[in-house]
């Protein structure tokens, strides 16, 4: 039982990882409200860009840190999403703000259909990291 | 209903059909044959990259499973009857003064040498030496034909709860918009509810206590400009913006209340219904046989376009359709397609046989095209009734395009009509206005993969009408759920209760549709305008403006740098102004306002009780504010970039409204400056690909998208304050459409494109600049409008394309709508249409009009579902397909490349004749089989390949390119299909057969030639129209008497080198070609300057690059091109 850096590294993994469960969280039902009609494209793309990046940056964090802390099985899992993430920044629409959505073509139903897929997917994705990460923690509390 | 998909399974001829992929006995379900998995871009991937659902489904069929014995030339070359071909169409009755036809070539004898039979259209002018050919053969009886309808309307139990898997316009719009300023919209699409202290419903009706001078008040106005005499001013509220009450009082309704059943005397004086309805009678329409054509169609294949399957209705050809309805409307059903005779003797087992008229007709529902299928498995059949009944379906008879070269038709296409019941195909909305790619739609998605074509709807909403039925009422009658506006197609359960046609739900009709104020009786519903027109126009009720209707308010921003100085457009502009200001639209109200940059704004105060305007100059364009706090906009009454639109944006904010920017060069101050990406060296992009080693990366045409969002927010920003921005660009040099057209794009604005204007070098844009301003300045404009798509439970709509801002799912707001702007849409179909035998759908346009008059627009199409592939292709409508095809073709270039979108494009092509071939036609070596109608579809698409927006290996400027996309997005579809495939004319020997006179005037009708330099000659001279421009290219060998008589010099060589327009000389030739160019002027909103080309000028590739069929640089000729297809088809 030791307090190791990959355990930290586990502990922050965790408490973000539910932060970006959050995020997933509040994508999907935001893009619901877009195909629902609730909300405006403009506004709803205003309050969506400003958390791409911070969403993009937690994820990186954590995955720097299990980097430093040699977690190679744990980065290798969470390597693909960064290359998703990369690609998908990089092929965005021209935007002065950072962001990735577009409040004119935002309303297509291709864009909308693949962003609600992509915030299920992600979702799982969080959901499943963050008991892994949990199981990873106690085990690195309990084996050392 | 007899299984459609029966004869599928008993054989393995042809593939199974896309629902069974999964399940299928064929062995080539599920195992796609290795060509057919190798990365093929189609046109389904010229939608939206992203994880598209398309991209899930599995390969189509392997072609190469299919028995070779499956020939379909093993069939004699039996004939259909000649009397469908004659009969294809009743024409529709003439109306007496009717002129919203410009796009139909009324009818005359065809000239000679015209291989498609009679012009379509309408029934002949009085004058026209036509012979009305009495219906040969046998015609149907009507009571047989009308066995083989569908029901319209199959009474099942679904719909009337609408829940969650509604059409996205019912579950749409329950919530306001969160912005106030773009609230209208809500209001259209039923967020009146919220929008308003009300309780939900109270919108259906009119407010409670609505006064009974209204309640019961219904004008009918013929012409949308007469303003409603009665009570129906704009409401005006000052200040807020909330819906103060009208001065009829009494807006926010109490809870509760029910529309009071307050009489129903007509309000004030009825004026007659518009035009002769009732009155015209139906022109002697018996049997007006193609003219001309029966004799000249070879023996065999006079029937050749006969109704599609169950149109029986199509081809009774004796019976006249009623004179009421469409008429009122002033929107006769297009000319069906009688005209289009084959252009040549098909090959031998190219038609299927004939059904014989007095067969058996399938009972309704059941597809007589499945017979076709079952025929093909078993050729020896045929004499079997069954193998015959397929030729109902004459339209989905095959060509053989690599035997029929001239496909090309010497008359504009006429677009297919929906295959409806008779007296719906008479109401259903005119083609000009409200097109479909499939005018069949198919029954499910899987059914619509398989066919392998774009589905979607071409729109051109506000088109200028010479007859719209205007309806003052003060209730509308809309579905309670989704909020559809009552329409010819729904069903009357009842004399009390209708049933929506898009939800199925059954809503009760208030008491007021009860009375008919044009017949003056009581208890006619279905005899209401609304439910005769597909095309009509309320004035809306207050309960549809959340503020009052705002004043016409024109700003024009003008680019005054030394370089747009020396350029003179100035002169031209503040000349027509001054021309037209008194005819810009609007009302006392109506305000202009000038402002002018360079390296500062300049503002123009125009105060009244100043004797000359104020010129107020703001330097600090970084951040820019308003000199003056009012006066800036004057109004007309009182007194006779970058940073420009930001000023253009805050002065307009208070009211919203249009803003005209002129520009000449890239902007380079301030916000919104941009620098100069062009490189001419990649102007041809990179055709040439033969050179590079195929590793090697590509390089191909850049900076198609723009180069910042600063344009594109700015629109959002004035969208959301309900002001346009239209943009004229005259660049000297490169300016960056592709960035600036941004502001115009999304604020549902237009642009204009006049490269090299120039009033000495470039006369032309001259003259184009000052007529197309000219009619800018004039035109019909509407204001704060938003655009809703509904369709039928199942469809629903996927990308849209235009200049508008997409608010939601199914709502567009545009700012401005005016009539020259088109709009179209993809639609999927999210789940089978099986719950009624048609679909539809419904374009309401809310809008303001120039006299503050809110105004809603309504259009509504039905179509026929169909579960059989033969059937759809039939009803494939070429020219919308095409056009929807060029609109995604754009999108795809800017998202990834032009050479990915001419790929998608050719690949479009390729499978949807491969699929043809392998599900319907039958395999034949060495033939490209196409449906009649798409048999242009290859035709339309090289010409879409050799387009400035698309081509490569031809050097093409930018900004030409990128003007040409945003054309091909914004215009309607007539005009794209004419700068795609332009109509070229020989007009050195014009003569009068087959004339028009209008007006007194004789009016040549040349019959189109093919875009091919075969059709050119030494001695001839040749006018190409493309819309934009018209270009009369005069060979070396042209006679003298020519030269004289039309052009007025004396020899070709003396013709100079830059002509244009053509003298007015005093001479029957020069009048026949001056008002046949005047003519086809007339029938476009824009002005078309021509330029007269010799052969041996410079300039003669402006001409000769329309030659669409010709082989270019880069590019197959169009005999390449087929076989190129067959080719990639047959693998």
């Amino acid at each position: 039982m030791a307090f190791t850096f990959a355990a930290f590294c586990y502990i922050v993994a965790l408490l973000l990882s539910a932060c970006l469960i959050f995020f997933a969280i509040w994508h999907i039902i935001a893009f619901d409200e877009l195909k629902t009609d609730y909300k405006n494209p403009i506004d709803q793309c205003n309050s969506l860009n400003p958390l791409v990046l911070p969403e993009y940056i937690i994820h990186g964090f954590f995955c720097l840190l299990f980097l430093l802390a040699g977690e190679f099985f744990s980065l290798a899992l969470n390597i693909p999403l960064i290359a998703y993430h990369v690609y998908r920044y990089a092929g965005r629409p021209v935007m002065s703000s950072p962001g990735l959505y577009d409040p004119t073509t935002i309303m297509n139903a291709d864009v909308l259909s693949h962003c609600q897929r992509e915030g299920w997917i992600k979702l799982a994705f969080y959901l499943l990291s963050f008991f892994y990460y949990l199981y990873s923690m106690i085990y690195a509390l309990v084996s050392s | 209903m007899a299984d459609p998909q029966a004869p599928f399974r008993t054989g393995v001829a042809p593939p199974p059909p896309a629902a069974q992929l999964q399940n299928g006995p064929s062995t080539n379900v599920g195992k796609p044959v290795p060509e057919l998995l190798k990365h093929k871009l189609h046109y389904q991937d010229l939608c939206w990259s992203m994880g598209h659902p398309y991209s899930s489904q599995a390969p189509p069929p392997a072609n190469s499973t299919l028995p070779p014995h499956t020939s379909f030339s093993s069939q004699p070359n039996q004939t259909v009857p000649s009397s469908r071909g004659g009969q294809g169409g009743v024409p529709p009755p003439p109306l007496p003064g009717q002129t919203y036809t410009p796009q139909q070539r009324p009818a005359g004898p065809p000239p000679a040498g015209q291989q498609y039979g009679p012009p379509q259209g309408l029934a002949p002018p009085p004058t026209g030496p036509r012979q009305p050919g009495p219906p040969t053969a046998t015609v149907a009886p009507l009571t047989q034909a009308n066995t083989h309808l569908t029901p319209y309307y199959q009474p099942t139990g679904h719909g009337d709860t609408p829940g969650s898997s509604g059409p996205p316009s019912a579950r749409s719009s329950t919530a306001p918009s969160p912005i106030p300023t773009q609230n209208f919209d809500a209001i259209e699409g039923g967020g009146v509810m919220t929008s308003f202290p009300g309780p939900p419903g109270t919108q259906m009706g009119p407010p409670s206590g609505a006064p009974t001078s209204q309640a019961g008040r219904r004008q009918y106005a013929q012409d949308p400009s007469i303003p409603s005499s009665g009570g129906q001013q704009p409401v005006r509220v000052s200040g807020t913006m909330a819906p103060v009450p009208s001065t009829q009082g009494s807006f926010p309704p109490p809870p509760g209340a029910q529309p009071p059943p307050s009489g129903y005397a007509p309000y004030g004086q009825v004026p007659p219904p518009p035009t002769s309805m009732g009155t015209a009678p139906p022109p002697s329409s018996k049997g007006y046989g193609p003219p001309g054509g029966q004799g000249m169609m070879p023996p065999g294949s006079q029937g050749s376009m006969p109704p599609p399957p169950s149109s029986m209705g199509q081809y009774q050809g004796g019976v006249p359709p009623p004179p009421s309805s469409q008429q009122q409307g002033g929107m006769p059903p297009p000319p069906t397609s009688m005209g289009q005779f084959q252009g040549g003797l098909p090959p031998p087992g190219q038609q299927r046989p004939p059904m014989p008229q007095g067969g058996m007709p399938p009972p309704p529902g059941q597809q007589p095209g499945m017979y076709g299928q079952q025929m093909q498995q078993t050729p020896n059949d045929l004499a079997g009734p069954f193998g015959r009944l397929t030729v109902q379906g004459g339209e989905s008879r095959a060509v053989n395009l690599l035997q029929n070269r001239n496909i090309c038709p010497t008359e504009p296409v006429e677009p297919p009509k929906a295959n409806l019941r008779d007296d719906l195909k008479k109401v259903n909305t005119s083609p000009d206005l409200f097109r479909c790619t499939l005018t069949t739609l198919p029954q499910n998605q899987n059914l619509l993969n398989k066919c392998k074509l774009p589905l979607g709807i071409v729109l051109h909403p506000f088109k200028d009408l010479s007859h719209l039925p205007v309806i003052t009422s003060s209730v509308i009658v809309r579905c309670r759920s989704c909020r559809t506006y009552i329409n010819p197609f729904v069903t009357f359960i009842d004399s009390r209760r209708w049933k929506c046609n898009l939800c199925y739900r059954v809503n009760d009709l208030p008491e007021e549709f009860m009375y008919n104020p044009l017949t003056k009786s009581y208890g006619e519903p279905h005899k209401r305008p609304e439910v005769q027109n597909s095309t009509i126009e309320f004035i809306a009720p207050s309960e549809y403006m959340l503020r009052p209707p705002q004043p016409a308010v024109y700003l024009f921003v003008l680019d005054v740098s030394h370089n747009a100085v020396e350029m003179g457009y100035l002169h031209s502009f503040c000349r027509v102004l001054l021309d037209e200001l008194e005819r810009l639209p609007g009302d006392a109200r109506t305000s202009i306002g000038l402002l002018t940059f360079d390296k500062v704004l300049h503002f123009y105060n125009l105060a009244e009780g100043l004797s000359q305007p104020q010129m107020l100059i703001v330097s600090d364009t970084e951040d820019v504010f308003l000199p003056s706090p009012d006066n800036l906009l004057v109004n007309l009454q009182e007194s006779k970039e970058g940073p420009a639109l930001q000023v253009a944006h805050k002065l307009m904010t208070p009211t919203g409204g249009r803003v005209c920017v002129f520009q000449s060069c890239l902007p380079s101050l301030g916000p919104g400056a941009l620098k100069p990406r062009e490189d001419p060296n990649q102007r041809a992009g990179n055709a040439a690909q033969k050179f590079f080693s195929r590793g090697e990366k590509e390089k191909d045409v850049q900076h198609l998208g723009p180069a910042t969002d600063f344009y594109k927010r700015m629109a959002l920003e004035c969208a959301g304050q309900q002001i346009a921005v239209d943009m004229f660009f005259m660049p000297g040099q490169y300016t960056d459409i592709a960035t600036l057209s941004g502001v115009a794009k999304y604020s549902g604005g237009c642009t204009f494109y006049f490269p090299g204007f120039h009033p000495v070098r470039a006369p032309a844009q001259v003259t184009r600049f000052e007529r197309d301003l000219r009619r800018y300045l004039t035109r019909k404009i509407g204001f704060e409008a938003v655009m809703r798509i509904r369709c039928t439970r199942g469809l629903s709509i996927h990308t849209f394309h235009g200049n508008f801002f997409v608010r939601s799912t199914d709502l567009l707001s545009l700012p401005n709508v005016n009539p020259d702007a088109g709009f179209a849409m993809q639609v999927s179909i999210e789940e089978a249409l099986v719950d009624s035998s048609t679909a539809c759908f419904q374009a309401a346009l809310l809008y303001t009009s120039s006299k503050g008059e809110r105004r809603i627009r309504v259009h509504t199409m039905a179509l026929p579902v169909s579960s059989n592939i033969t059937e759809i292709y039939a009803g494939a409508d070429q020219q919308a397909v095409v056009g929807l095809l060029a609109r995604m073709a754009v999108d795809r270039s800017i998202m990834s490349s032009i050479r990915d979108a001419r790929e998608a494009v050719i690949n479009a092509c390729i499978d949807c004749l491969a699929q043809y071939r392998s599900s319907v036609a039958g395999q034949q070596l060495g033939a490209l089989m196409a449906p009649w109608s798409l048999r242009l579809f290859p035709l339309y698409t090289l010409a879409l390949l050799k387009h400035p927006a698309f081509r490569l290996g031809t050097s093409t400027r930018l900004d030409d390119r990128v003007n040409t996309m945003n054309q091909l997005k914004a215009l309607p579809l007539a005009a794209n299909i004419m700068a795609l495939h332009p109509h070229m004319y020989a007009v050195h020997n014009l003569n009068d057969e087959g004339a028009l006179t209008i007006r007194d005037q004789i009016i040549p009708q040349p019959p189109i030639l093919s875009l091919s330099s075969e059709r050119l000659s030494r001695d001839g001279a040749f006018l190409l129209d493309d819309g934009e421009g018209m270009y009369m290219f005069v060979g070396r060998s042209i006679s003298v008497r020519f030269c004289t008589d039309v052009l007025g010099t004396e020899s070709f060589a003396a013709i100079p080198d830059v002509m244009f327009e053509l003298p007015e000389l005093d001479n029957a030739d020069s009048e026949r070609v001056r008002s046949f160019v005047g003519w086809l002027r007339e029938q476009r909103p824009f002005f078309p300057p021509l330029q007269i080309i010799r052969e041996d000028s410079r300039q003669r590739m402006v001409f000769l690059q329309h030659l669409v069929e010709d082989r270019s640089e880069s590019m197959f000729s169009y005999y390449e091109f087929l076989q190129h297809i067959q080719k990639e088809a047959c693998k």
